[in-house]
């Protein structure tokens, strides 16, 4: 009887916990919404910035986080899942494995400033990349690649092994079964993961502003080699200047942002259902 | 799958082979600028007019990264122009002479910092240079706690203190001119480096003093009360000032009042595109004014023109680091 009751209770602080944290995230957006729905238009959206807030807008903010974005995707995915793959399946149960493994989970707690650094000297200054998108997503991707390639491995970890025997008794080699059977039973967790990895990575303000991210620019990115800013950036920029109508604006951006973060996630959930489907 | 991974695939050795450049040049048509962010809603309104007159030249970039940061940067050949809330320092100095990097000093603008207070505060009409150090000196830190020991006269309440952050060019100027040196003052006051939230802290509390750059007073006006300054000197004004357009011009509000600069790379002055975009720093104080800061006069407008034409490389400020009680005429005297 008591433990029923107990049972109860949790039930009844786990629910409160969760309305809690959903009054919070509400409470927020209320909040952003009632100072900046307003200045939601399609100017706000296609504009550049100006000195005037009325007139600013946000078009070369938003390419620049959708490209940043996109190419860090492109970089930090195959690199990722690759390196997930290798230490899954092809990789021995050595000491060096076994270092190389707690490095990874290490990396995945570095502060992102510190990669901001390292993209600085390596990216903007060593390869000669200068203050690019390219510079930007390279050191965006490597932030990123410890938690894709750590969630590759669990999503890895969880096909059971009677697919990949099933596999190799049909006479398929090692590649066959990676590619035809184990991927894609694990691509929904892998998904899972890349899209929390890319969610972290398009509000990141520190390191792109450490590679020396720009604030004042008055075009959309055009290039691999373009200067570029992104959304965290033009919003934190907004916020701290004195007038009024700068917080407005600010309002408004993180209301784009947040659908842009909203999009994604979607897009990740539409994609991980496909990839059930198929499955059944 | 394999489409996803065939298009990322290409996406990557797209990414990868897409050309090299030169080490950290900066383009060759595109104009660069980074550094204070003081300075920076001018560069950004002047970039932005540049941008609307000249649509077959790409808008010039503007990047905060602080004075020192932009120096660094700067320094290393990577950007066009930098930005500064103080004259270059010779650690910078040395630095941009090691990398062969030569460069054009010119004023732009003038900035004030203002002490600010509750509008409720009925007793603070006028503070002295002397009881501000009093208030912000490292000493003070644990002792000054309230009004009173500050000015007898004063309440005997608690005092609470909003200031710039520590690693702001505004709190490096603010503690020269008041504590007489760069970065040293008492720990335990409020600070941020984000404006807004100083002003927040003042208006929400009766007891607090604070300092602030002066545009952001100017956009606050009902939520904060300005504290006139007395630096005791006489031949400056007598008495207490107001911080206003008028009194920092007239080199009478001191010494919370400091000129901006803009710094342009000796290579890049001789690019046309970076003659007309300096030029409209010289032709366009109406801008200056717009967002928020004090212009220069036209006098000095005309000899910055003048050392830019002539490509005078060097600074007027061979000590570097903060100047404290820059009046124009000082300024004008240094320039000459």
């Amino acid at each position: 009887m008591r433990g029923r009751a107990l049972d109860r209770a949790f039930q009844v602080l786990a629910l409160l916990v969760l309305c809690l944290a959903l009054a919070a995230l509400g409470a927020l957006i209320a909040d952003v919404w009632r100072d900046g729905a307003a200045r939601l238009s399609w100017d706000f959206l296609t504009g550049f910035p100006s000195r005037r807030a009325e007139n600013a807008g946000i078009w070369h903010a938003l390419t620049g986080s959708i490209f940043v974005i996109v190419v860090t995707a492109a970089l930090a995915v195959p690199i990722g899942v690759g390196a997930a793959i290798y230490l899954e399946e092809y990789g021995t149960r050595s000491v060096a494995a076994r270092v190389i493994e707690i490095n990874i989970a290490n990396l995945a707690a570095v502060p992102s400033i510190i990669y901001g650094l390292l993209g600085l000297g390596l990216f903007v200054r060593a390869l000669a990349m200068g203050r690019s998108v390219l510079a930007g997503a390279s050191t965006l991707a490597l932030l990123v690649l410890p938690v894709i390639i750590l969630s590759t491995r669990e999503a890895l970890r969880a096909v059971p092994p009677s697919i990949r025997e099933g596999s190799y008794a049909l006479g398929a080699t090692k590649w066959q079964t990676v590619w035809y059977q184990v991927l894609p039973v694990a691509m929904p967790g892998i998904l899972t993961g890349t899209i929390l990895a890319l969610s972290r990575a398009i509000g990141e303000t520190a390191p792109l502003i450490t590679i020396g991210a720009l604030t004042f620019v008055a075009f959309a990115p055009d290039g691999l080699w373009s200067p570029f800013t992104v959304l965290p950036i033009q919003i934190f920029n907004w916020v701290s200047r004195p007038q009024p109508g700068f917080q407005v604006n600010a309002a408004a951006a993180i209301l784009v942002l947040l659908a842009l973060l909203l999009t994604m996630n979607a897009a990740a959930i539409w994609l991980r259902d496909r990839y059930q489907k198929k499955l059944r | 799958m394999r489409h996803a991974f065939v298009l990322a695939l290409a996406v990557l050795t797209a990414a990868c082979g897409g050309g090299a450049r030169q080490a950290g040049e900066p383009s060759a048509t595109l104009i660069t600028v980074d550094g204070s962010s003081t300075v920076f809603p001018i560069s950004e309104a002047m970039a932005e007019e540049f941008g609307s007159a000249n649509p077959d030249v790409r808008t010039p970039t503007v990047g905060i990264s602080g004075t020192g940061g932009g120096f660094q940067k700067f320094c290393r050949g990577e950007t066009d122009i930098s930005n500064a809330s103080r004259p270059i320092r010779p650690a910078e100095i040395e630095a941009c002479r090691k990398a062969g990097i030569e460069y054009i000093e010119l004023p732009i603008a003038y900035d004030g910092l203002a002490i600010v207070v509750n509008p409720k505060n009925a007793w603070a009409t006028h503070v002295t240079v002397g009881e501000l150090r009093t208030l912000w000196a490292p000493e003070a830190q644990g002792k000054i706690a309230r009004w009173n020991q500050v000015r007898t006269a004063w309440p005997n309440r608690d005092v609470r203190l909003f200031g710039a952050g520590v690693d702001s060019g505004t709190y490096d100027y603010f503690t020269e001119a008041i504590v007489g040196t760069e970065g040293a003052s008492r720990g335990d006051f409020t600070s941020s480096e984000d404006d807004n939230v100083i002003v927040q802290g003042v208006a929400g509390d009766e007891l607090a003093l604070g300092f602030l750059p002066l545009a952001y007073v100017e956009q606050n006006r009902s939520r904060l009360k300005l504290v006139p300054v007395d630096d005791g000197k006489r031949d400056n004004g007598a008495g207490p000032i107001t911080p206003s357009a008028e009194t920092v011009r007239n080199g009478t509000y001191q010494p919370l009042s400091r000129p901006l600069f803009i710094y342009v790379s000796r290579k890049a002055a001789d690019r046309p595109e970076v003659q007309q975009f300096v030029e409209m720093f010289f032709s366009r104080p109406d801008l200056v004014r717009e967002v928020g800061y004090i212009e220069l006069t036209l006098q000095i407008y005309e000899l910055a023109r003048k050392h830019f034409a002539e490509r005078r490389i060097g600074t007027a400020f061979a000590e570097g680091g903060s100047q404290v009680g820059m009046t124009l005429e000082a300024l004008l005297a240094r320039e000459r």
